[in-house]
């Protein structure tokens, strides 16, 4: 009988450490997560980025009265640094990234900010608005992809609207009322980055192996690159586009 | 040479018409359509079957709306936008008149009351001569041509309470709503689509596309009772500029909102005759939103 007792003891001992085992093993394998970073350029001189006109609204103009707004479809930095580029794992197949903040798209003078907002398919994000003059928030997917476009009033103080997408797709948005007002939804599978106005970004939280990344730009395109990833360790992909 | 100069000139038209940019993100097949064909409506008892209206679309529908239901009928070029708006692509499944939220697919009674009014200002005649049988089969006809209602339930519809009785307190109430959520951008601060904004819309395809002009005498896309009116700015009217103004007007501020809206509208109205009373002024763009 006493045996018996052991046994089950024994067992249920054996049970315990191997749930610990893998329960640790996972941590592990999270410490081991290595990133990608680089630097995204634009070749040659950056073109001209026209001048916005938004004297259709006086709050707008008001907004640029000192710092006048240009489209955005190339804004470059120090160096040849290209900013809104999304970089992201074209053949991820891990599980969906992990973040701790909400992507945030704002209302801002009468322009978007960020000018790209990359998120992971299924993640929610957030518009909101700062400025005093409505807009309305229309992004315009494709709907054969799944994704659904939709369309909703901003007034002053409007509250922020949180949605998601079902499927990866470069989504353009826009605000009707003011017809200037161009950006991008870049809905990509696993993890993503977006370059700063210096060009340079890392992708966090990237499980070790090879891989494809890719960066896209508005206006130049996609290119990609293969990477390696070793446990722990940072992978470069450097990228440079030439303006269409 | 006068004849070949006329084959090139004719080749290059050719080329120039097929280079034309298809205004569409859709690319179905009839063979992918076809497979949809049990789909079916429910209007109130009645069952609306997609098989069943094969013959009255290309009796009535086709010459518009085009066999692929893309909106590409042989009529449709002469449709010119602002003034008149091309057929629905029925391929997309993205609607105007809706009860349900923006985003989400109408319900079978939407496409049956947009199928049995009509639309105003357009090519889109009233269709309420053909039998309530025919018209929900038609209903799961304009379904069947796109993949979502496979994939997706039609959203739930808003909740509209009760009209409340028309008040001068309300109406004036109604001409705050307007103001502050802007409303005058697009469709003027008189409601005669002369906004700031009126003349740079296009519609989700890239098409110019008029705002609404509440003073001419016509009647709303989506239907003239003030229900109507309420479920238009409510839900948005999807694949154009107008958005859904659900998150930013209480249901209480909605109804003033519609009584303030009847004010502009050409056809007579208790609305009409108490603004007169009221002597109220149209919103001011260039005031603080608080001194409208």
């Amino acid at each position: 009988m006493k045996n018996r007792y052991n046994s089950a003891v024994v067992l249920s001992l054996i049970v315990l450490v191997c749930c610990a085992a893998l329960i640790l093993g996972q941590k592990v394998s999270a410490a081991g997560e290595g990133k990608i970073t680089g630097t995204v350029k634009l070749d040659g001189a950056a073109p001209h980025m026209r001048g916005i006109d938004m004297s259709k609204d006086p709050y707008c103009s008001k907004a640029h009265a000192t710092d006048p707004a240009h489209l955005e479809t190339y804004v470059t930095g120090a160096n040849g640094g290209l900013a809104n580029v999304v970089l992201y794992i074209s053949d991820w197949s891990g599980p969906a990234q992990v973040t701790t903040a909400v992507p945030v798209f704002n209302q801002k003078n009468c322009m978007y900010t960020p000018h790209v907002l990359a998120m992971d398919v299924g993640e929610t994000f957030k518009v909101e608005t700062s400025d005093q003059t409505a807009h309305n928030i229309h992004p315009n997917p494709n709907p054969m992809t799944g994704n659904i476009p939709w369309n909703q009033s901003q007034p002053p103080g409007a509250p922020p609207v949180e949605k998601s997408w079902k499927a990866p797709e470069f989504i353009d948005v826009k605000c009707n009322i003011h017809p200037w007002m161009h950006g991008y939804f870049a809905v990509v599978k696993g993890p993503y980055a977006t370059t700063d106005e210096n060009g340079s970004y890392t992708i966090n939280n990237v499980a070790p192996g090879s891989y494809t990344v890719t960066a896209w730009q508005e206006a130049a395109g996609t290119q990609a690159q293969k990477v390696t990833v070793a446990a722990g360790a940072s992978a470069t992909a450097d990228f440079t586009f030439k303006a269409k | 040479m006068r004849r070949t100069l006329g084959m090139w000139s004719l080749l290059l038209g050719a080329a120039a018409v097929l280079a034309l940019p298809s205004a569409s993100w859709a690319q179905l097949t009839t063979v992918d359509i076809q497979t949809r064909i049990g789909a079916e409506s429910h209007i109130g008892n009645i069952t609306g079957h997609a098989k069943d209206a094969a013959l009255p679309y290309r009796r009535y529908c086709v010459g518009c709306h085009g066999p692929l239901g893309d909106g590409n009928g042989e009529n449709a070029p002469y449709m010119q936008p602002p003034m008149y708006q091309q057929p629905r692509d029925f391929q997309l499944g993205i609607f105007k008149c809706r009860s349900t939220p923006t985003g989400t697919l109408p319900t079978d009674q939407d496409l049956f009351d947009a199928i049995t009014r009509g639309f105003d200002r357009s090519n889109m005649p009233q269709w309420n001569t053909l039998s309530k049988q025919e018209r929900a089969d038609l209903v799961a006809w304009v379904k069947h041509f796109s993949p979502r209602w496979a994939n997706e339930k039609p959203g739930t519809p808003i909740t509209i309470p009760p009209e409340p009785e028309v008040t001068p307190e309300r109406i004036k109430a109604g001409r705050d709503v307007f103001a502050r959520v802007q409303c005058w951008k697009c469709h003027g601060v008189q409601g005669m689509a002369n906004g700031p904004s009126a003349s740079t819309l296009t519609d989700d395809l890239g098409r110019p596309i008029a705002a609404f002009n509440f003073t001419d005498g016509s009647r709303p896309k989506c239907g003239d009772t003030d229900q109507d009116i309420y479920r238009i700015f409510m839900t948005g009217l999807d694949g154009t500029p107008m958005p859904s103004f659900a998150d930013n007007i209480k249901p209480d501020e909605a109804w003033d909102l519609v009584f303030y809206l009847r004010t502009f509208m050409a056809q007579k109205s208790r609305e009409k005759e108490i603004a007169k009373g009221l002597g109220l002024k149209p919103v001011d763009p260039n005031a603080p939103v608080a001194q409208q």
